[in-house]
């Protein structure tokens, strides 16, 4: 608890290797057995379906510098997707859809902020019950069907391309460059690695960790509710379990990434990484015709031994 | 975190009347629910859905029992779900290929068992925090599950096997009979055992634990292996009364177990806690479900709920025990 670490680009340096090398390991391991895996049409499908889970991971990243996780993100995520889904088509306005999911989501990060900030119920478990309450809502909302016929300005977010680019790519390399800036160059950053590495200080500095453990947790949810419109957009419709896991990937992606879980210590660029080995694994698992229960134990396996190799180098 | 136990130097009575207030509380809790559901519904209070009632939280109360355990040592196993399911269709494998629900259900908890002792040794041996390391066995764990079911249900077992869940004896569910016999277990385990005793110190104060000579890792393997084992033989019932084994059975039971643990007073912060107490909150939490039930609410509002009374639990008790102190 007590060294305040900010990430200097040495010890960015010296982290690149652990998930750097996983990347390419999987690359490698993939370009040789899936057939047509380093396809350009592949690779563009990898990082597009990577966007929604880029956009989750990145407020993981902060959250976890806090100590702290969140659980409930794949849960919120499925409501704001049905949210945009069910706003957009009564009212036939994308945006409005994705003013009502952000809304939405950002309410669930505040609730989520005032149970572990104030209320100082563990991240666990304050986590875990949102995650039922969003899943009970996203239940009772849809009534457990799918919402379809939304209107095409949501789906066509999905397809749509600018400069050649598939706007979704677009959506998360603006969103890792909003984050990279927030983290790196705004005081606000520096305040999130106190917040993990030394709240005392911050105490002293007259600063309310309180608040600012709110606002990382909100952050979290506002990031969901955009995430929602890339999710409803992708699958041109909303589904009440669409969603449901994917905080999972988010955190291993952390982990993955470097991020400790203990001390305060985070890299975004490790968490962005991360995001792209754990696409690269589910989409060449996939491609080698392994089904989903595979590739979910497999992401299972990876956080495991990511976590212990956190530990081992915690204490080393 | 504020570490509640920490500011708690009490009077020497103090903990004791706490506790007990605080069981009061509960049980004051339970009878209220009943009361407003006799009152709201005149089936509530017929034969059968008491003994359905005792049924349902007997069956939260196996997975819940194992782990309150690990939650007095300040862990949590957030795999318990995806346990049972795991072991139910190992379980269930296993009686179908040989007709022997005896080697079924000693499969079922040998599973169980080897899962906790995973877990186990992810806590202890590899040091990984505990909700990290039983999260990702949770993953793993449906992983396996699903790769092993490939979308199959394994259905119909043998009529002597399915009176377990299902049977009756003496008018009583089996279930309740084998929920009075860990209920009293449990209890004089944690209650009058040196182990059980040495349980609550590592969750007290894992330090001073550790100094006084509890071997803690290996009361820990010990915690997470029950546990396992726990949700191995709620697996064993769970296959019995449902007849099948599918492989995304265990995915609605976390969160109502762990919200027994703590609607039942069990401290998240360890030290703090008893298996009666999650007995009455396995109770309470299954007359809420069954309350909802009865006044024909959809069944999809449960998650809703139960995400709500867990925040409620944890916030009252750490609140009374704030003011307690």
């Amino acid at each position: 608890m007590s060294d305040l670490a900010i990430a200097s680009p040495i010890s960015s340096l010296r982290r690149l290797p652990g998930v750097a090398i996983v990347l390419v390991l999987l690359i490698a391991l993939f370009g040789a057995i899936a057939p047509g895996f380093l396809s350009a049409a592949n690779l563009s499908n990898v990082l597009v379906q990577s966007t929604i889970l880029t956009m989750l991971a990145l407020p993981m990243t902060l959250i976890i510098m806090t100590e702290g996780i969140d659980l409930s993100m794949g849960a919120v995520l499925t409501l704001t997707s049905l949210c945009v889904a069910i706003v957009s088509l009564a009212t036939q306005s994308m945006l409005l859809g994705l003013g009502a999911a952000v809304l939405v989501g950002t309410v669930f990060g505040l609730a989520n902020g005032w149970l572990v900030a104030i209320a100082k119920i563990p991240p666990f478990v304050a986590t875990l019950a949102t995650l039922g309450m969003a899943h009970g809502l996203s239940l009772i909302v849809s009534d457990g069907q799918s919402v379809v016929g939304i209107p095409h300005s949501v789906r066509d977010i999905y397809s749509a391309k600018l400069l050649g680019i598939p706007v979704p790519i677009l959506m998360g390399v603006a969103s890792y460059g909003v984050f990279h800036g927030l983290l790196y160059h705004t005081r606000f950053g520096t305040y999130v690695f106190a917040l993990g590495g030394n709240r005392d200080a911050l105490r002293y500095a007259g600063l309310s960790p309180t608040r600012l453990l709110i606002a990382v947790y909100a952050i979290g949810g506002m990031m969901a509710g955009v995430a929602g419109l890339l999710m409803t957009a992708r699958m041109n419709s909303g589904h009440p379990t669409a969603g449901l896991g994917l905080e999972f990937d988010a955190i291993a992606a952390v982990a993955v990434g470097g991020t400790s879980f203990e001390r305060g210590k985070g890299w975004l660029l490790g968490t962005l990484l991360g995001v792209l080995a754990v696409g690269v694994l589910r989409n060449g698992l996939n491609l080698v015709s392994l089904p989903s229960s595979v590739q979910v134990a497999s992401v299972g396996v990876l956080v495991i031994v990511a976590m212990f190799l956190d530990g081992l180098r915690s204490r080393a | 975190m504020s570490d509640i136990a920490k500011d708690a130097p009490p009077p020497p009575w103090s903990f004791l009347s706490h506790n007990a207030a605080q069981l009061f509380y509960r049980l004051l809790a339970a009878l209220l629910i009943c009361i407003v559901l006799s009152i709201a519904n005149e089936s509530f209070l017929s034969l059968g859905n008491i003994l359905n009632v005792l049924r349902q939280a007997s069956l939260t109360f196996f997975i819940a029992s194992g782990l309150t355990l690990v939650v007095l040592t300040a862990g949590l196993d957030l795999s318990v779900g995806a346990n049972v399911a795991l072991s139910a269709c190992l379980a269930g494998t296993v009686i179908h290929q040989t007709g022997s629900p005896v080697l079924g259900i000693l499969t079922g908890l040998v599973a169980g068992g080897t899962v906790g002792l995973m877990n186990g040794v992810m806590v202890t041996a590899m040091r990984i925090p505990s909700f990290i390391a039983t999260y990702g066995m949770l993953w793993v764990l449906n992983g396996v599950t699903y790769w092993y079911m490939a979308g199959e249900t394994i259905h119909g077992f043998p009529a002597g096997f399915r009176q377990i869940g299902s049977g009756y004896f003496l008018g009583l569910p089996i279930p309740v009979y084998l929920l009075l016999v860990f209920l009293a277990i449990g209890t004089l385990f944690a209650q009058r055992t040196v182990w059980g005793q040495e349980i609550y110190a590592i969750g007290a104060n894992p330090v001073a634990a550790r100094l006084s000579g509890i071997p803690v890792s290996r009361r820990l393997l010990l915690v997470y292996t029950v546990s396992g084992t726990m949700a191995g033989l709620a697996s064993i019932i769970f296959l019995s009364r449902l007849n099948s084994a599918e492989a995304d059975i265990g995915e609605s039971l976390t969160l109502p177990a762990i919200a027994a643990v703590l609607i039942g007073g069990t401290s998240l912060f360890g030290g703090v806690g008893t298996i009666f107490g999650t007995f009455v909150g396995a109770l309470i939490l299954t007359l809420v479900l069954n309350g909802m039930n009865l006044l024909s609410i959809n069944a999809n509002w449960q998650p809703l709920v139960t995400g709500i009374i867990v925040i409620i639990a944890v916030w009252l008790d750490m609140k009374t025990r704030r003011g307690a102190t």
